[in-house]
């Protein structure tokens, strides 16, 4: 898509007047929450966070893949990143997510382990080749958005006869983890802004249940302020009817069924398993794993890695903040011993995490 | 096989020798380089800025320029932003064996090409040459020294709220050059570092405009990090709209594309003037009538608001903090 169309989603008079709209039409309180760390950092980054009527609560949800990383599996790629026989390879992101003792890649780095920090996972085929003695283990970390092209990188390692790639597979998804949310009675929600990039993936359908089953609306949102914009007012709309929609508003990126081709490349790859999560734990089905078949390289079969759910860091208020029950803000650690120079949990680190979002952005 | 620079060639013998007088006297010498003393003798007199860089930029060439351009501009633009007129420059060179000497030679004719433009001279100069993996190719060290030319001169700690805050051009090119060549990624349209020396426009525009509050070249870290080192020292707030940004569509688009902001990607030809708002119109016509100027915009005001903070004002009105980074800029997972 041009630049020119993109700024038509960022026209300042189009906003103001959808902005009126809502401040009319906004009865009591709306809170909603965006399960997607893109929509956290455009909310903000683009002002709109400020703009919003009073009654609109914003929350950001469980959807930036580098926070809802169990801290298990954190300890065990930087574990792994010590082997002397790795190279690790990974999106930027992972580098300063902060494990046990506040260690992290870049320090891990620093003290001699080999990091590859790779755009696309198809980096790692180059770098294996490079490297024949050695073994590259790529984190997988991210959601459905992530997972077809690591699926679809695996497939072209085998075509091309690679054997020294390896995934370290933290995949999760993303529907069932709202199930999980949903189904937690602590959690006060009007509604969700859905994720657009995930979403072009696995489409609108496996959202249906929330309208369905938990009676609440979520609309699939592009990023540009407009998309956000036109999403809640639309919600709010449906309130004041007393209905709940499941509803698809960023159609110039997402088909109702998705990509149905990449959904297959990652189901050939990767079957459901159950997966800890950061903050929210054990969520049963919400994880993938590598299937038998595409076992050669699975970075967890070869170093025998077990992930096991333990106490959660002392003080730390992850939980309460991806589940949309405190904001960031409102844990005793922000901004104090938690802040983006030393951080204690990932979602100060990552750029699309919700504290971080908060400490960069927010100007109260 | 293409010749390469050999240890022997920082041994301070006769290798040395022939790369000295060939390659950095014939390029780079002056009267007062060519006497090959142990020193320069300079004759400086009152009030004079100066300021040392190390470059260790990868890839050593790119777009818009090289490794040796670079640390002649990188020094100039220092010293200038201090209202200065900067006349001398040292230079070290740290070699790594093996560097083709093709390379050399590009990177030091870029140099002279440089220093002549921008009038300086270097005086004094070294080079050392370190085995295979002890620096990354080449690593430069360049120090400036100039005349003051106004008093006060620009500060940092000089900004004042109601201060007009300025650019001289476009924002993001030369970082997001850097790091799309060092990843190979190619940009669909044509971007190109901004690195040039500065020093004739800035000198023009202090001689007219001597009131001047702060000079400052937005390089690592971007506007954002300069800005907000500016904003902490003077303990004022800068108000910057976001509509103001001038940021080229391709530069922007590449930023889009691997998760980047242009507000904190490194210039290094472009400053930053910070000035009483009633010489705003005429420092802008100064800046415009140069081609590094071409692009001259005001992007913001200083206030009394939120002091030390840089605010920025978004295309929608909103109103958000603009941040220091920690470290460096990790493109994203999706």
């Amino acid at each position: 898509m041009s630049f020119e169309l993109l700024e038509k989603f960022r026209d300042p008079e189009l906003c103001r007047k959808l902005l009126d709209k809502m401040e009319r039409e906004l009865d009591g309180e709306l809170r909603f929450m965006e399960v997607c760390g893109t929509h956290t950092v455009a909310i903000f980054q683009s002002g709109l966070r400020s703009l919003l009527p009073e009654g609109i609560t914003h929350l950001s949800g469980p959807g930036c893949p580098v926070c809802v990383t169990h801290e298990s599996e954190v300890n065990a790629f930087l574990d792994l990143a010590g082997n002397e026989r790795v190279i690790m390879a990974t999106f930027g992101d992972l580098m300063r997510v902060p494990g046990e003792d506040r260690r992290n890649l870049k320090k891990a780095q620093a003290d001699g382990a080999r990091v590859k920090v790779v755009y696309s996972p198809f980096d790692t085929l180059k770098l294996a080749k490079e490297n024949p003695g050695d073994l590259v283990v790529f984190i997988g970390v991210g959601f459905e958005t992530t997972a077809p092209t690591i699926a679809a990188t695996m497939k072209m390692a085998r075509r091309q006869g690679i054997d020294n790639l390896r995934v370290l597979c933290f995949h999760k998804t993303v529907p069932t983890a709202l199930d999980a949310l949903l189904a937690d009675q602590a959690i006060k929600l009007d509604g969700f802004i859905l994720p657009g990039h995930v979403s072009a993936i696995i489409g609108v359908e496996p959202y249906r249940f929330i309208a369905g089953k938990y009676n609440k609306s979520a609309v699939v949102t592009g990023f540009e302020p407009l998309d956000i914009l036109q999403s809640l007012s639309q919600m709010i709309d449906w309130r004041n009817k007393g209905e709940a929609h499941v509803d698809n508003n960023y159609t110039r990126i997402v088909g109702e069924n998705g990509n149905p081709k990449a959904m297959e490349i990652m189901y050939e790859v990767f079957e459901p398993c159950d997966a800890l999560w950061r903050g929210l734990g054990l969520i049963p089905g919400s994880g993938l794993e590598i299937r038998p078949e595409w076992e050669q390289f699975d970075a967890k079969k070869e170093f025998g890695i077990v992930i096991k759910d333990g106490p959660a860091l002392k003080g730390c208020k992850c939980g309460d903040i991806l589940k949309g029950i405190k904001q960031p803000d409102q844990c005793p650690l922000f901004g104090k011993a938690c802040t983006p120079a030393n951080p204690v949990g990932p979602c100060m680190v990552s750029t699309e995490g919700s504290c971080a979002a908060y400490y960069k952005y927010k100007l109260d | 096989m293409s010749e390469k620079v050999l240890l022997d060639y920082g041994s301070g013998g006769r290798a040395s020798q022939r790369l000295i007088s060939k390659l950095f006297l014939g390029n780079l010498g002056n009267d007062e380089l060519n006497r090959l003393n142990d020193a320069a003798e300079l004759s400086v007199s009152g009030r004079v800025a100066m300021s040392t860089d190390s470059f260790t930029v990868d890839p050593i060439f790119f777009p818009g320029g090289n490794i040796g351009s670079l640390a002649v501009h990188g020094t100039v633009n220092d010293v200038a932003m201090m209202g200065a007129v900067p006349r001398y420059m040292t230079c070290g060179y740290i070699i790594e064996e093996g560097l083709p000497m093709a390379d050399l030679e590009i990177i030091v004719k870029s140099m002279a090409e440089a220093v002549e433009h921008a009038g300086v001279q270097i005086v004094s100069g070294d080079t050392k040459v370190v085995p295979k993996g002890a620096v990354d190719k080449i690593f430069i060290n360049t120090t400036g020294i100039g005349d003051i030319i106004v008093d006060p001169a620009p500060s940092g700690d000089a900004a004042r709220p109601g201060d007009a805050v300025l650019i001289s051009g476009t924002i993001g090119d030369h970082g997001l050059t850097i790091l799309g060549t060092r990843e190979g990624l190619d940009f669909e349209a044509d971007v190109k570092s901004d690195s040039a020396a500065l020093n004739h426009l800035l000198v023009r525009l202090v001689r007219e405009l001597p009131e001047v509050h702060v000079l400052r070249d937005p390089t690592r870290g971007g506007l954002a990090t300069t800005l907000n080192e500016i904003t902490t020292s003077s303990n004022v707030c800068c108000e910057l709209n976001e509509t103001s940004l001038p940021i080229r569509p391709e530069v922007q688009g590449g930023c889009s594309i691997l998760g980047l902001d242009p507000l904190y990607l490194a210039n290094e030809g472009k400053f930053i003037c910070i000035l009483p708002e009633a010489q705003a119109e005429k420092a802008l016509e100064i800046m415009r009538s140069d081609p590094l100027g071409g692009d001259a915009c005001r992007i913001g005001t200083m206030t009394d608001a939120n002091p030390g903070k840089v605010v920025l004002v978004t295309q929608l009105g909103g109103k958000r903090l603009l941040g220091m980074l920690e470290g460096e800029q990790l493109p994203r997972i999706c």
